[in-house]
């Protein structure tokens, strides 16, 4: 398929998502596959301006734990900080190069496999909300045209996340954030209680509450709140035909 | 997440009230006085809904917690219904559409801001930090970074109270809030392992944690590995009550 045709469903697909009272953490973590799908990368991140002088991972297209100990590591220090701070894209940067300026996570993400990352800013104008991140096993560099689809992508979360609203004072804006994150963590409540119910893994959960989510209609969220309260066991998510 | 905040939040209300009795009205207190806000009200939640007032620094604070117990109504019990903060700076322009029962008792009551801050972690909802102003005007993104550390805070102090931690471990020790996915999954899988709520389960795995003087990632992960099989703490621990 043309990528310019699949583009334009992305986009239709993410437009979609925003629909009256729309879940969150499910447009973000669909617009974080999308984004390596796009520009052909192998992995990506999304994290938000937690309010409390951090950072917090909301989407993720990887489940091992080991892509998350980068993220980690990135707390400290690394390319998603450095774009946070600044607010402009920090695409393009071969891990090799980049020992002196990030020494820890340079050599943590070299140690996963991937030679190349890019950064990307949340922007809600002069204010920077969060950051995409795009990691690369092959050292090859995005181009013009890839960057300006994955600040396309970051655009449309920011939009996703003040939605329809008035974006003209702070408390939207907080109000916001702070349901995003709290949905992020119900939802890894959730993978655990259904892993454990399920005896699958936890990337295995997550795929089950999703295409439960798709299939009743209902969103991400409130499924992970049916399974941590109960109301949702494994045999109402048909956990038993997922890949353990 | 800045936890340092927090822990000293905690550590400060707890040098004050040794013997626990008086946390959380410290709380309370300690927030009014480092905000440029008139008081603080502290709401107790179960799954039942509002379970009344725990503290308030002044005869408004605990009008303003009362009134919605009362009536049902009104930012507090909105932000405790949907797990999401509201903001509201301007009570006069925009709580009588919202809420009219309310905007008219707390405006009589002098109350003109409003910030009700839900206290959860993901799915576990335990309360709401309600600060009030006299006067209308927003916070402050430094103020609001604040006012979310305190909220953190009363998270903490609330599910100390509510779980009965042991009282060789103080409660700033269990200030440690670590945002990494397997944190929270792990409160899943020890939830359904122990057979006990959420709310036990986060405690009990910070407990484990400073006990053993570890991190909290790394005590995580060996639950989520099965090498460490949490549910004996918590017999050890019912033993214990038996034997008081």
């Amino acid at each position: 398929m043309a990528r310019e045709q699949r583009l334009a469903e992305v986009f239709v697909e993410l437009a979609d998502t925003l629909v009256e009272e729309f879940d969150v953490v499910d447009f973000l973590q669909t617009l974080t596959e999308r984004a390596v799908e796009l520009v052909d990368t192998d992995a990506a991140g999304l994290m938000l301006d937690n309010q409390r002088g951090g950072l917090q991972l909301v989407a993720y297209t990887d489940e091992s734990s080991r892509l998350l100990e980068l993220f980690e590591l990135q707390n400290q220090e690394g390319p998603c900080l450095d774009c946070f701070a600044s607010g402009t894209i920090i695409p393009n940067i071969h891990l090799d190069g980049a020992r002196t300026r990030w020494p820890v996570f340079a050599e943590a993400a070299m140690g996963l496999g991937f030679s190349t990352v890019h950064a990307v800013p949340l922007r809600l104008r002069r204010q920077v909300i969060g950051a995409l991140n795009l990691f690369s096993i092959r050292p090859a560099a995005l181009t013009d045209e890839h960057l300006a689809v994955v600040q396309g992508l970051a655009d449309v979360a920011t939009i996703g996340l003040l939605h329809e609203r008035a974006v003209r004072d702070q408390v939207i804006l907080a109000e916001q954030l702070q349901t995003a994150l709290h949905s992020r963590i119900l939802i890894e409540q959730a993978k655990g209680v259904l892993s454990a119910r399920a005896g699958i893994g936890v990337a295995a959960s997550f795929q089950v509450m999703r295409s439960h989510a798709r299939r009743s209609g209902v969103s991400l969220t409130t499924v992970a709140e049916g399974v941590v309260a109960g109301f949702l066991g494994p045999a109402d998510l048909q956990a038993a035909d997922a890949v353990p | 997440m800045t936890s340092v905040r927090v822990a000293e939040i905690l550590s400060a209300v707890w040098a004050d009230s040794p013997d626990g009795s008086g946390l959380p009205t410290g709380l309370v207190h300690a927030c009014a006085g480092a905000l440029p806000i008139s008081g603080v009200g502290l709401a107790l939640m179960t799954e039942q809904g509002p379970a009344g007032t725990v503290a308030a620094t002044d005869g408004a604070a605990l009008e303003l917690e009362e009134l919605q117990f009362t009536l049902g109504e009104g930012p507090c019990v909105d932000a405790s219904k949907t797990g999401r903060p509201v903001l509201q700076p301007d009570l006069a322009s925009t709580a009588p559409g919202r809420w009219p029962a309310f905007a008219s008792g707390a405006l009589a009551a002098g109350v003109a801001a409003v910030f009700a801050l839900p206290l959860r972690v993901g799915a576990i909802r335990v309360g709401v930090l309600d600060l009030y102003r006299a006067s209308p005007g927003t916070l402050g993104p430094a103020e609001l970074t604040e006012a979310l550390s305190y909220a953190d805070a009363a998270t903490l102090l609330l599910l100390y109270l509510q779980t009965r931690a042991s009282e060789s471990e103080p409660l700033h020790a269990l200030a440690v809030l670590d945002d990494r996915a397997e944190v929270h999954q792990a409160t899943g899988v020890l939830s359904v392992q122990a057979g006990i709520g959420l709310a036990e389960a986060f405690v009990l795995l910070r407990a484990r944690a400073y006990a053993e003087n570890r991190p909290l990632g790394e005590v995580a992960r060996d639950v989520m590995t099965g090498s460490l099989d949490l549910s004996d703490d918590r017999d050890d621990r019912d033993d214990r009550d038996d034997h008081s």
